[in-house]
């Protein structure tokens, strides 16, 4: 049976193997070496699957499925859908997200009760639904460029709160977002820091996720992204799906208009 | 209820390379919740892999595998519209095969 066996990569004997060649490369190029060895088994995809699957199933108090749920380009329609968000909608009266939205969509075709899900630990119940669901809805769009509406005088209003929440300073650190994300070339020991405040940062950072995060074992949604980094801000933690985070994602949405979204993506 | 496995298998001149991403919580048995308890050890102890229905690859896996692994063998054979199957099964006798046609 031995002469079948020829190679074998598990997960981490791989990136060992990635480690000896970098010797003579860049940093950055070992690093974007590491991802692409990665990227060829992207852990998203199986998300992606199992939200396909949630989409479609009847669910909830109601037991309905979420295909009739509108993403901003109509009712059940979720290719391209990603790109766009977040955006005003008429039936809410508010600028949503993916997140927010389907929240609307899960209390009003499922019946569940969407405060009780906001208040959801990440991971949990009914979160672990939308992990699965913002994989599906994401890879829908994956390779399309980001075009986010600015036609709604709410959708304005929220770019410029976004932009005023992305610069605030404060906590026990006197951080901001753009203490990290405000300057080009940028990096925390290995980790390229995108500046999203223009292009190419801004879709190279709001572009990848929602991401399997490798050190989390686990689907990241943006909120729980932007959660994230209140926690290494010393902030508060915003609210689930709270204005004031679907603010920074206009903020950062509108910022990568042109640019390609590959979420899901695969971060460290 | 596990999740199906990701199968892709392609043929090249004689050799066929299959890769296959897992869904697998992989629980080490060294961690601990919220309330300090030990959670419990899940993981795959042994994957197989047949190319019809013959076996091409076969492992037994520990708790030092990553959760939702990936892994990527090749073998000598195989033709486009030959037949892959993956059995894994994990440390609750829980068990789960899922197939796929090379490319």
């Amino acid at each position: 049976m031995k002469k079948y066996l020829a190679t074998t990569l598990l997960g981490l004997s791989a990136l060992a193997l990635g480690s000896m060649a970098f010797a003579q490369k860049t940093t950055a190029e070992g690093i974007a070496e590491y991802r692409a060895m990665l990227a060829d088994g992207n852990p998203a995809e199986l998300y992606e699957a199992k939200g396909e699957g949630l989409w479609k199933q009847a669910r909830g108090p109601k037991n309905t499925s979420l295909e009739k749920c509108d993403l901003g380009k109509g009712a059940g329609v979720v290719k391209g859908a990603f790109v766009e968000l977040p955006r005003y909608f008429n039936d809410t009266q508010r600028v949503q997200d993916l997140e927010s939205r389907l929240l609307t969509c899960m209390e009003q075709l499922q019946g569940f009760n969407a405060d009780q899900i906001a208040k959801t630990r990440f991971g949990d119940g009914e979160q672990k639904t939308i992990e699965s669901l913002v994989a599906y809805v994401s890879a829908e769009s994956r390779d399309m460029t980001f075009n986010l509406p600015q036609k709604h005088a709410q959708e304005k209003l929220m770019y410029e709160v976004g932009k005023k929440v992305f610069y605030l300073r404060g906590g026990p650190m006197d951080f901001s977002c753009a203490s990290c994300h405000g300057e080009d070339n940028k990096r925390i020991r290995l980790q390229d820091l995108p500046n999203l405040t223009r292009q190419p940062g801004a879709s190279t950072g709001f572009g990848s996720w929602p991401a399997y995060r490798i050190s989390a074992g686990d689907l990241w949604s943006m909120q729980r992204r932007l959660n994230d980094c209140y926690r290494q801000q010393r902030f508060p933690y915003p609210g689930y799906a709270s204005d004031v985070t679907i603010a920074l994602g206009v903020y950062m949405g509108v910022n990568s208009k042109g640019g390609v979204s590959t979420a899901p993506a695969l971060k460290r | 209820m596990s999740d199906p496995m990701r199968i892709r298998a392609q043929a090249q001149g004689d050799k066929t390379t299959v890769r296959v991403l897992v869904g697998h919580e992989m629980e080490s048995g060294q961690r601990k919740d919220a309330a300090g308890k030990v959670v419990p050890a899940w993981f795959i102890q042994s994957i197989n892999a047949t190319w019809n229905g013959k076996t091409v690859m076969s492992a037994q896996w520990g708790t030092a595998v990553s959760k939702n692994p990936f892994v990527q063998f090749s073998f000598k054979g195989g033709k486009a519209g030959d037949k892959i199957a993956v059995t894994w099964v994990d440390n609750r006798g829980d068990k789960r095969t899922d197939e796929a046609v090379i490319a």
